[in-house]
């Protein structure tokens, strides 16, 4: 059967005929309604309206809509970053609310709409999103169970619901759809409202499909929410390049400006200080024009950045401040005392988001509006940055999450939000999609900060840990933008930018840098360095590097004193859960800490992430063949207690990907520069673990329905770390205590 | 200079003026609208522009429009829709294998190019025929499960 031919030209009016022909509907700017919701106008055209928020977080109204056809939308501040959280939120509302999951819809992170959750970040989603929906499910069905009685002049307690209807002793019905009659449940949420009981669960802990996965494999999305900001087309759409400097600070000099804007479709150049954009009215003219920036613009490079084979040993040179985390006052007297002391150095190198889509943001100026679609991690702290950079009112601004590629922490999301935000300033009207090359995303993220880790152990005569002293240099783990216009790259470069990012964050340095195990003396010391590189959280902040210090430091305590390393931690550990996630994978590893056969081994290690989300244990084995230089992590057998289990085919997934990343951060990864600017420019620059390396995973769970849940997303990171190391050690006699563990440090 | 190209997707003929040199994976997203291909490098290093040409797996971020003019192309989007997947497709949502999803593009078409040549392959061939697709996520033991799930049926 002949096909047809279809011609495409590539005018605009024209190719937006085809596009509508071809069945195609430009995504995003029928923005996600609320058509749904009772009272409210959706947003249409290319501006969507909404009220500025954020709505009053202590209202039902600002988590939870229950409409007249008996269907419920859940409004979260936290955004679909790859963890799962929408269907995992859903469960928890339709389970107070007495619905079916397929009744409940979400929207998540929007200005326009959510509430104000700050950040997605830090494994909170679940206890703070989670239960404050949680919360106002509860409180609304509470309020409509009391509805339902003064309609049906009967007892609360006499009222039964299902699937939202509630029925009354004589059998009559009310549905969730006709109590609320399209009126807006506005009432404060009751933290006391009554919870069902956990044994009562019908959805929560049950492992649900996310749908979003059927529009992932088939590249057709079914909605825009389950869409990537990457494949947002609105009509009239423009594209934008930004032309990175060759090195931080670096000065513009001269651009190629008649060359640039004699290109086809270029629309405009643009150069504001150091920071130069090209918009072009097609995609290959925006990369082709960035191209000539790239080869023709001069630059004046500020100094040169530091040599990195120093890196570590200035550390000590170049505090800023110290903080300490916590002082046992005789730590060093018992120290000096103990008939057993060890002393060893781990480093953790600089590290990066990596993420596979590079940064990538869509903005709309229009009549003093701006709209911004971005996938940061946080729309409103993003929308105050805005407003602080571009002098604007932060109500003429509305950020609106949509999904992007997996971010693992602060990768250069913000700032290509800020380089969109810039860029449609420049060209009102249009909307600009500001897409990242690779090596502005290998070159510019904020990367996960090196850090250098000095503990000291001392043994008592029975061999007990008698005093633990750690002293940590690191830059901080956090430079997220805030509300403060200057961490948003763009920013640091415009004529009238601000002068300097703010401190940062160093708190997330010494995350997870005090051991769970019971040290009577406990002395640890966390001191700031100005590191050379631009940094940020990336998954677990410091408690990668302080977790694969601390449990290869009780690997080499226990060989000291002649313990099995799991024994040594178990004698060390009274939380009963900490025991529980323990025991739970040397009942699946019988000997996870052992030597099998030549080259072969298994290693072990546990922390409970922030010492107070979840419990995580694992065993690692890995194999190095000594004549074809070569290292495998061959296994990796996790536990995770992340108390009341959301929905398990999650929590797992969550924790393989976290173990998978941990083992290649482990064993391959660290960000290469020289005094010239960065040299990680792309994936040969900076490999990741590929799939015929990766290890075969498991996890199992230790759920616990009756209590809190936990946050789990990042509990994975610092123990699988230490895990191979240990498994390294085991089978290759050598401890490697500098990060990456690679096939070359094991040699000779 | 824009050329005529003419280029065969998904069983259809298209016809366009353009840069001959556009890598393919521009002309399938911003001229048909097909977002299964995504842009992850540019550089053939992570496979998510992946699509099939005459039936092998191919970056499209470094084909030129010109050069697949020869080809027969098919992306994501001609495999299955949702209302009814492809058995691969199915898989890979039985197995909830999926993070992010940006990489499973690359993932899918790269199996279904193995799985049509090799329909009972190992596991080693898995790994090897999704080496060039990288997985930020970590999601690489389900993926592998899911193609290995879609070659038993």
């Amino acid at each position: 059967m002949p096909t047809p031919t279809q011609r495409i030209t590539r005018s605009g009016t024209d190719r937006r005929e085809f596009l509508r022909q071809s069945g195609y509907l430009a995504i995003g700017f029928s923005w996600l309604g609320l058509e749904s919701c009772s009272g409210e106008a959706t947003a249409g055209g290319s501006s969507p309206s909404a009220t500025p928020g954020p709505p009053d977080s202590d209202q039902i109204n600002a988590w939870l809509r229950i409409h007249e056809d008996g269907t419920a939308t859940v409004l979260t501040g936290k955004i679909a970053i790859g963890q799962g959280i929408l269907v995992a939120l859903r469960q928890m509302a339709a389970e107070e609310l007495d619905l079916p999951l397929d009744r409940v819809s979400i929207i998540m992170a929007d200005t326009g709409h959510t509430p104000n959750e700050r950040y997605t970040a830090g494994s909170a989603s679940i206890e703070g999103s989670g239960t404050a929906i949680r919360r106002a499910a509860a409180t609304a069905r509470q309020q409509l169970l009391e509805r339902a009685a003064d309609q049906l002049g009967a007892a609360v307690i006499d009222l039964t619901v299902t699937e939202g209807v509630i029925t009354g002793p004589g059998l009559d019905e009310l549905s969730y759809g006709e109590l609320v009659a399209g009126e807006r449940l506005t009432d404060e949420v009751s933290p006391d409202a009554p919870q069902k009981d956990p044994s009562d669960y019908q959805l929560v802990g049950k492992p649900e499909p996310r749908p979003e996965v059927i529009g992932m494999v088939t590249g057709r999305p079914a909605n825009e929410q389950d869409g990537y900001v990457q494949d947002m087309r609105p009509a009239g759409m423009v594209h934008a390049r930004v032309v990175r400097p060759p090195v931080y600070r670096a000065r513009l000099q001269s651009i190629p400006t008649d060359e640039v804007e004699a290109l086809p479709d270029v629309l405009q150049l643009v150069r504001d200080g150091d920071y130069l954009a090209v918009i072009a009215t097609s995609e290959y003219a925006a990369i082709r024009a960035w191209q000539t920036l790239r080869q023709k613009s001069e630059w004046e490079a500020a100094d040169p950045l530091p040599d990195p084979a120093n890196l570590f040993d200035d550390m000590p040179g170049r505090v800023t401040n110290s903080e300490t985390v916590t002082s046992a006052p005789n730590a060093e007297r018992e120290w000096e005392s103990a008939p057993l002391r060890l002393e060893a150095l781990y480093t953790r190198p600089y590290q990066m988001h990596g993420s596979i889509g590079p940064s990538c943001a869509l903005a709309e100026y229009t009549d003093g509006q701006l709209t911004v679609w971005t996938h940061s991690q946080g729309v409103y702290p993003l929308r105050d940055s805005l407003a602080s950079m571009l002098g604007l009112a932060a109500e003429k601004i509305r950020v609106i999450g949509v999904r992007g590629a997996g971010c693992y922490g602060h990768n250069g999301a913000d700032d290509a939000a800020a380089d969109a935000a810039r860029l449609a300033l420049a060209v009102p009207d249009r909307p600009v999609r500001v897409q990242w090359m690779r090596e502005d995303e290998h070159g510019w993220e904020p990367y996960g900060s090196a850090m250098r880790l000095q503990l000291r152990g001392a043994l008592d005569a029975d061999n007990r840990i008698v005093s633990w002293i750690t002293d940590l240099w690191t830059d901080v783990h956090s430079h997220r933008p805030g509300g403060d216009a200057a961490e948003l790259l763009a920013a640091q470069y415009l004529e009238d930018g601000p002068d300097a990012p703010t401190e940062g964050y160093l708190g997330g340095g010494y995350r997870n840098s005090q051991p769970l195990y019971q040290i009577p003396n406990l002395q640890i010391e966390a001191h700031r360095i100005q590191g050379p590189l631009r940094v940020s959280a990336l998954r677990s902040l410091g408690a990668y590097g302080n977790i694969f210090a601390i449990e290869s430091f009780m690997d080499e305590l226990a060989d000291r004193a002649g313990e099995d390393p799991v024994d040594f931690r178990l004698k060390h550990l009274q939380d009963e859960r900490a025991r529980a996630i323990i025991e739970e994978v040397t009942q699946q590893v019988k000997r996870p800490v052992t030597n099998t056969e030549e080259g072969r081994g298994w290693g072990f290690a546990f922390a409970r992430y922030k010492n107070q989300a979840a419990y995580f244990a694992v065993a690692a084995e890995v194999a190095y063949d000594a004549a074809a230089g070569t290292l495998r992590v061959l296994k990796l057998v996790g536990a995770i207690d992340a108390g009341q289990t959301i929905n398990p085919d999650g929590l797992k997934n969550q924790t393989e990907g976290g173990m998978i990343q941990s083992a290649s951060w482990t064993t391959l990864e660290a960000v290469k520069w020289n005094t010239n600017g960065i040299v990680s420019l792309d994936w040969e620059t900076y490999p990741i673990l590929r799939f015929p390396e990766v290890p075969e995973v498991s996890v199992s769970i230790l759920d616990r329905p009756g209590t809190p849940p936990l946050g789990a997303g990042e509990a994975a990171q610092g123990p699988t770390a230490a895990a191979i190391a240990n498994a390294v050690f085991r089978a290759t006699g050598r401890r490697v205590r500098d990060l990456p563990i690679t096939a070359e440090k094991l040699v000779g | 200079m824009p050329q005529p190209i003419r280029l065969r997707v998904n069983g259809e003929t298209h016809e366009a003026d353009l840069e001959p040199e556009m890598p393919l994976l521009y002309f399938l997203r911003n001229d048909l609208a097909l977002n299964g291909p995504k842009y992850g490098c540019g550089l053939q290093q992570c496979g998510a522009c992946m699509v099939l040409l005459d039936g092998q797996a191919r970056p499209s971020c470094v084909i030129s429009v010109d050069q697949a003019q020869q080809h027969e192309i098919e992306t994501l989007e001609s495999f299955g829709t949702p209302d009814d997947l492809h058995p691969l497709q199915q898989a890979f949502v039985d197995e909830q294998a999926a993070q992010c999803g940006y990489c499973l593009n690359g993932a899918v078409v790269c199996a279904k190019g193995l799985l049509d040549e090799n329909p009972a392959p190992s596991e080693g061939e898995i790994r090897e025929a999704l080496e060039r697709v990288l997985c930020r996520c970590g999601t690489h033991s389900r993926i592998i499960r899911a193609v290995a799930r879609a070659a038993s049926i």
